[in-house]
């Protein structure tokens, strides 16, 4: 049941909440559409202005480039990161209370890692001297141990450890209130157990995973140490790039202009995942 | 052998007994309810004929073939679960198809089958709705239609009605006994409601704490009950204990009665009925099988009275319709006579 706020002091509870969000979001995001506007100053820092030239500067193959390439990533980690954490998420649901306590602590744990961590310890994995590759060699697998990092796969590889254990738990609730006896009706009615995940769990929790999928997308668009550590330059994302921009070559401007243009690109993207799913829904 | 057996079965869930070994022939073509109080194993007696549990110790045997390990889907039996377990995704019609679709069955085929099996449980025209535009009786006859897709050999339910309203759930039983008597099969009902066991079953499987005790048809389960948990569940009832006198005699508390069936010596419990306890006014001689009582509460429900009685201190309850309505009222002592047909020995 759903109670509706009456008067003012119904909606005093969410005040609070509410002060917080526009003082530590929407105005810092206001500052950042302000200052992509803004004029830099050569040698300088920036000042007040209303030009354009942001924007237009990026409308450039180079910027489409790196744009189309950050989301087909974010795209392409969502979805790996939804295929693995979507029947691990099942069987972890399906286990006894304490071995769910005890996995999502550990999930938990590798989510509180920061992102310099993951990265300084995937490129130690992915390295030549002291990485996988030598255990390879130990085992009789490869001739020589060699680098997988920097390159496209160690990115990959990174941002979905990264992104897994946030997966995993954007999924879990969607998942352990499943009704259990759906799968036990499927195999009555002739369903093998593989069948029955793929033709009943799967379509019956289909708005959740497109949620979940939209969700790391964010996620995972936000990400810009890891192409840095465990990429090369022809990897690094737009994030990356807006960092560059707005630390090390201290163009705020440039860097804010960039920063709005894929918060919104990401929106549409959600919007447009949104109403795909909606259709679905009621088609 | 033709029918279902569970030849010893066990089963354990750690250190708990669900299923105490039990030894159950279930005939073939018979619908059959196993009845018991919440907890007593029925559910998982029914889950093992399903597959969904297998059991610790024991075989169960479908017409003398061991299907004990046979996985779940290839059981073809149809089972209607408690929260009907209705696809959220499909429309009522693909819900219907699925078992059919999942074995390649062609589109025409199934649109057939769907029509024939909605006009079975009285849905019509429904095929295209989705699930969650139903009624709750609606679902339930959709996950019949879909359990019987397959024309199992097996048609098995698990608290089907047990979410329907009162007066549907009755109506609801009157129809499932007749589809089963249409299509023949062999239904397996897990219910906790004894009216509804009485309504549907040709034959009664009263269980309590994972043991059987007793199988037979309703109308000997309510007569012939075999022990005091038996007579005591299914319907109201009056116990007595005593200790055997003489061969066909029974010294309770109060008097001697006539029971036939007693043990040789020792102590002995019988169940009376209420229907059958007869009340009547002192002035008459009394005879064998008569007590002394007074008369405690008279409850007038119409149809049929209730009267509460004291004899020696137990409680007796006998019922009489209106139209042999003794003569007595509240605190008159009476004459409380046991027939000694109705009295049946449930036990030491």
């Amino acid at each position: 049941m759903r109670i509706k706020p009456r008067n003012a002091s119904d909606y005093a509870l969410i005040a609070f909440p509410a002060g917080m969000l526009a003082l530590f979001f929407v105005v810092p995001f206001g500052i950042m559409i302000t200052v992509s506007f803004f004029q830099r100053v050569q040698g300088a820092f920036y000042e007040p202005a209303f030009v354009l030239e942001n924007y237009a500067r990026f409308l450039s193959m180079f910027f489409a480039g790196i744009l189309g390439f950050s989301l087909g990533l974010a795209a392409l980690v969502a979805v790996i990161c939804v295929i693995l954490a979507f029947p691990f998420t099942y069987m972890l649901t399906r286990q006894s209370r304490r071995v769910q306590v005890v996995w999502l602590v550990f999930l938990l744990s590798v989510l509180s890692l920061s992102e310099v961590l993951i990265g300084f310890g995937w490129s130690t994995l992915l390295s030549r001297t002291a990485g996988i590759t030598n255990l390879f060699v130990a085992l009789g697998l490869m001739e020589t141990p060699m680098s997988l990092t920097p390159g496209f796969g160690a990115v990959l590889t990174g941002m979905v450890y990264q992104a897994f254990p946030y997966t995993v738990l954007v999924l879990y609730p969607a998942l352990s209130r499943l009704d259990p006896t759906l799968v036990e009706a499927a195999r009555t009615l002739g369903s093998s157990p593989a069948r029955s995940f793929f033709n009943v769990i799967v379509p019956a929790l289909r708005n959740s995973i497109v949620s979940t999928l939209i969700m790391v997308f964010v996620f995972a668009l936000g990400c810009y140490l890891l192409p840095q550590l465990l990429g090369r330059p022809s990897q690094w994302t737009l994030s990356v790039l807006i960092t560059d921009q707005a630390i090390y070559q201290s163009n705020m401007p440039f860097a804010a202009a960039m920063a709005v243009f894929l918060v919104l690109v990401s929106l549409s993207f959600v919007a447009l995942a949104l109403l795909v799913g909606k259709r679905e829904h009621t088609g | 052998m033709s029918g279902l057996v569970f030849d010893a079965v066990e089963k354990q869930f750690g250190a708990f007994t669900a299923i105490s070994e039990t030894t159950l022939t279930i005939p073939q073509g018979k619908f059959v309810c196993l009845l018991g109080p919440s907890g007593c194993g029925k559910t998982t007696l029914l889950r093992m004929i399903a597959g969904l549990e297998s059991p610790t110790r024991g075989r169960i045997l479908l017409d003398g073939r061991d299907i004990t390990r046979l996985p779940v889907h290839k059981r073809d039996f149809g089972m209607v679960f408690q929260s009907l377990a209705l696809f959220p995704h499909l429309s009522v019609g693909e819900n219907v198809a699925y078992p059919l679709r999942i074995r390649g069955t062609g589109k025409a085929d199934c649109f057939k089958a769907v029509q024939r099996l909605l006009d079975l449980v009285q849905l019509p025209d429904m095929a295209n709705r989705p699930v969650s535009k139903l009624s709750g009786g609606q679902r339930q006859r959709v996950a019949i239609a879909r359990a019987l897709a397959l024309s199992p050999q097996l048609f098995l339910l698990d608290e089907p009605l047990s979410a329907l309203d009162a007066k549907l759930r009755e109506s609801m039983q009157i129809e499932l006994k007749q589809l089963q008597r249409k299509l023949g099969i062999t239904t397996i009902v897990v219910t906790h409601d004894q009216r509804e066991a009485m309504t549907m079953a040709d034959l009664v499987v009263v269980m309590s704490e994972g043991k059987v005790h007793q199988v037979a048809p309703p109308v000997e389960i309510y007569r012939r009950p075999r022990d005091a948990f038996v007579a005591g569940f299914i319907g109201m009832t009056n116990l007595l204990k005593g200790r055997v006198a003489a061969p066909g005699r029974l010294a309770v508390a109060g008097g001697i009665l006539a029971v036939p069936g007693l043990p040789a010596t020792g102590e002995a419990s019988i169940s009376v009925r209420p229907e059958n306890v007869q009340v009547g006014k002192m002035t008459q001689a009394n005879g064998d099988g008569d007590l002394e009582g007074r008369v405690s509460y008279i409850r007038d429900l119409g149809a049929s009275i209730e009267i509460y009685l004291e004899v020696a201190g137990e409680q007796i309850v006998a019922v009489c319709s209106p139209y042999n309505r003794p003569d007595i009222t509240d605190g008159d002592s009476v004459r409380v006579h046991f027939p000694p047909d109705d009295c049946v020995v449930v036990g030491a």
